[in-house]
């Protein structure tokens, strides 16, 4: 069972590491045009970037 | 007088020496846009973002402060063949924008939480069971609460708040009895984990957050969008004004800036913009959007004109009023005041359910721990098998009820053409049985039509289309419209007062008055059927032609009084316009009851009288005159091509040429009150079922995770329905 020293808070990083992700994604504005995204991801040839 | 266009009003100054502005964008539809969109505006110099947001339909642009007009990017854009307006956002999108992504970050937060909690709480479950030693339990319990309580405490702000709100206007809402079970649940579970008990629910009060959240998230985006594709809309009507900057000196401006005292031009064949009153020039005013009356006014200095004005002859020349001077207006504004006043407080269909409901189950609780105390039990045992009551009820299926079958109603109105300006207009609209349309731009098309377009051969329409490009009449312009005219002809010089008149291979061709192009007695006998047309003649060498030029019933309104009128719902018309044309209208509908030359106070009369009859009125209107009547109706609807007050008034508001779309609305809006009453039914069901294990003392975690997350699933299914559509009416 010594193991659960390892397990348990490797489950929580992990889970917090998604969270983050989330959280960060959620401020730069990726949800903000949930449409747009598909397409972009398609699209030839990344129109702009600046 | 060539007018500049002046777009400062929307540009923000972000610092850093950029500018931004966004335009609403039409006919952005598909990936393909996006890119030649983005190429076209970034291959601009000193452009340093050019975004499209697909959803929104909407650009977003940044560049060197002082390089470039925004006018620029506007005609930019029409070169690259779309149609842009700039735009300004409103604050309630940027509020409801703010709120959404705050949703969103506690729903992360919960269902972050919730997977973690679950993840401990299985081996405990299945340890219980098999040969888990107590102090690991406690250990998983507690990392449990480690996890549950702060994530509480961030993800259940929404809720706590509402109920606190309501709490506070000594009222109660759906939010009270989850904000109690959900505190109530961590408390015990802690108190529980604190004497090495054997359950905790944790995982029980995080799942009912992460899914009501779920609910409110998906409510809230498709309000958002709606309001999203309203607020293009608004920006698409061409709210500017033409603004005199200096003695001869124009600059079309956005109507924000314009302020009272400002001298703006009214062109023919322009609606204004502005209240105010005329300073020079002669013409005549169709003032039908705002009195509902279609023949059209003389004007002249000292005339009223009022924002919605369509001036058809001569140019003017409108001081701007403040908003109070107009008597029309004013008075107008006091009767809406009143109305909204003497709306009555709507209680929409889940706040009666929670009013029931929490008093029974907090009932229910409070006997289960008296009657488990007199049986015997010790206090904590009964006060344990109390709250284990509460959390087996808290209102996760009622929770996600309604708002479930919200969300899908409004997508599925949304795509036929109808946008909810108010959360509880869904409700009230289901209960409607009578609706009263108002004529004018309503039941009609806002636009002139020509009537007689059968009659006319197909090559002198397309030329007499062609030659009225060149005329700014808005009778000439319906000609032009109905004929397709894109190409305007070339050497066509404007008679004033007459109409214009050019060559085409040699031959003379001209439009206009009938006696201009010797065509009277073509005309006489259109206006001898039809009194109500104005007539439009066309002359080509010896060729004579007139269109009689009229405001048309929209195309299906007969037969969407029909649907209506065979549903069982009444139909009547109150028209501000005269009573040769409204019962000429209401005789081609087939409406027995319509009344003429109602006055904006008499609309309220009778929607009042209506309503002590005990009527569900659907008001259905667009001038400025029905604004009143849309906030004193039960539940209002405007056409997108309304006057902004009558739109703001309305609760829905549709778009297109069509009624269909308030057909469809009532039909869905019946629909989803059904499935709404369903799935309160089936949350009461499983409540019935659910609660006597709780009382009885069975209700352990994996009991109420399982029963909690089986009805949200059901009522959730439940709602998919309403997307089928409204076809069986009623």
């Amino acid at each position: 069972m010594e193991v659960l020293v390892f397990l348990v808070p490797l489950a929580l990083t992990l889970g917090l590491i998604g969270l983050m992700g989330f959280l960060w994604s959620l401020k730069s504005g990726q949800y903000d045009d949930l449409e747009g995204a598909g397409w972009r991801a398609i699209a030839d040839e990344e129109p702009n970037r600046d | 007088m060539q007018a500049t266009r002046d777009f400062s009003h929307y540009v923000r100054h972000l610092g850093s020496g950029l500018s931004h502005i966004d335009l609403a964008v039409e006919g952005v539809s598909c990936a393909g846009c996006m890119s030649k969109i983005e190429r076209g505006l970034s291959a601009l110099p000193d452009v340093t973002l050019a975004r499209v947001n697909l959803t929104d339909r909407r650009v977003a642009l940044e560049w060197k402060e002082g390089t470039l007009d925004p006018a620029r990017f506007i005609d930019r854009l029409a070169e690259l063949g779309y149609k842009a307006y700039p735009f300004e956002p409103v604050r309630a999108e940027a509020v409801e924008t703010e709120q959404a992504s705050f949703l969103l970050r506690c729903l992360g937060v919960a269902a972050f939480a919730a997977m973690n909690v679950m993840m401990l709480s299985i081996p405990v479950w299945s340890g219980n069971v098999t040969d888990m030693i107590p102090e690991q339990r406690d250990f998983f319990h507690w990392l449990s609460a480690l996890i549950a309580l702060p994530a509480v405490a961030y993800s259940g702000r929404p809720f706590f708040g509402s109920a606190l709100r309501a709490l506070q206007a000594r009222s109660t809402n759906m939010d009270v009895p989850i904000s109690i079970g959900i505190v109530l649940a961590l408390a015990m579970s802690v108190m529980e984990t604190i004497h090495h008990a054997e359950h905790a629910y944790f995982d029980a009060a995080l799942m009912l957050l992460a899914f009501l959240l779920a609910g409110r998230y998906l409510d809230q985006s498709m309000r958002r969008k709606t309001r999203a594709v309203a607020g293009n809309l608004a920006a698409l009507k061409a709210e500017t004004a033409t603004k005199f900057v200096g003695a001869d000196e124009i600059s079309v401006v956005p109507i924000a800036a314009v302020q009272a005292g400002d001298i703006v031009l009214l062109r023919p064949g322009e609606r204004s913009a502005v209240d105010g009153s005329v300073t020079e020039g002669q013409s005549k005013i169709d003032q039908s959007l705002i009195t509902g009356e279609t023949l059209p006014v003389k004007a002249g200095p000292g005339t009223a004109v009022y924002a919605g004005t369509l001036n058809l002859s001569g140019a003017l020349r409108v001081r701007v009023a403040a908003a109070s001077e107009g008597t029309l207006l004013a008075e107008i504004s006091r009767l809406l005041e009143n109305a909204v006043q003497a709306r009555s407080r709507y209680v929409q269909l889940a706040d009666r359910a929670s009013r029931l409901y929490a008093p029974v189950v907090h009932a229910a609780a409070l006997l289960t721990m008296l009657g488990w105390a007199a049986y015997g039990a010790t206090w904590h045992d009964a006060i344990v098998t109390a709250i284990s009551v509460l959390i087996i009820t808290c209102p996760c299926a009622l929770g996600l009820a309604i708002p479930a079958v919200q969300t899908v109603v409004s997508g599925a109105m949304f795509r036929a053409g109808v946008l909810l300006n108010s959360g509880d207009a869904i409700e009230r609209l289901a209960a409607v049985d009578r609706v009263v349309f108002d004529k004018t731009g309503t039941l009609t098309l806002p636009e002139l039509d020509v009537t007689n377009a059968a009659d006319i051969p197909q090559e002198v329409f397309e030329l007499a289309g062609r030659l009225a490009l060149a005329s700014h009449h808005p009778v000439a312009a319906a000609v032009a419209r109905a004929a397709g005219a894109r190409t305007p002809l070339s050497g066509i010089e404007e008679v004033a007062g007459q109409g214009v008149r050019g060559f085409v291979k040699g031959q003379e061709v001209r439009l206009g008055r009938p006696s201009f192009c010797g065509a009277d007695q073509i005309a006489n006998e259109i206006l001898w059927r039809d009194p109500e047309a104005s007539v439009v003649a066309f002359r080509h060498g010896e060729t004579r032609h007139a269109f009689a030029v009229r405001q048309r019933l929209r195309l299906d309104a007969a037969s969407a009084i029909a649907v209506l009128r065979k549903a069982g719902i009444e139909v009547e018309i109150l028209s501000g316009d005269r009573e040769p044309a409204v019962c000429h209208a209401a005789q081609s509908l087939g409406i027995l009851e319509w009344r003429a030359g109602v006055t904006p106070a008499d609309k309220i009369a009778r929607i009042d009288e209506l309503k002590r009859q005990g009527a569900k009125v659907l008001m259905v209107g667009d001038g400025m005159n029905d604004a009143p009547a849309l906030a004193a109706a039960h539940v209002s609807m405007s056409p997108v091509s309304a006057t902004h007050l009558s739109q703001a008034t309305a609760d829905l508001v549709f778009l297109g040429d069509r009624l269909a779309p308030v057909v469809a609305a009532i039909g869905f809006s019946r629909k989803a009150l059904r499935l709404m009453r369903q799935n309160l039914w089936l949350a009461a069901g499983y409540n019935l079922f659910a609660v006597p294990l709780a009382i009885a003392g069975l209700a352990t975690p994996l009991v109420a995770a399982a029963a909690m997350s089986g009805s949200s699933l059901l009522v959730i299914l439940n709602a998919l329905r309403a997307h089928r559509g409204a076809k069986g009416f009623g």
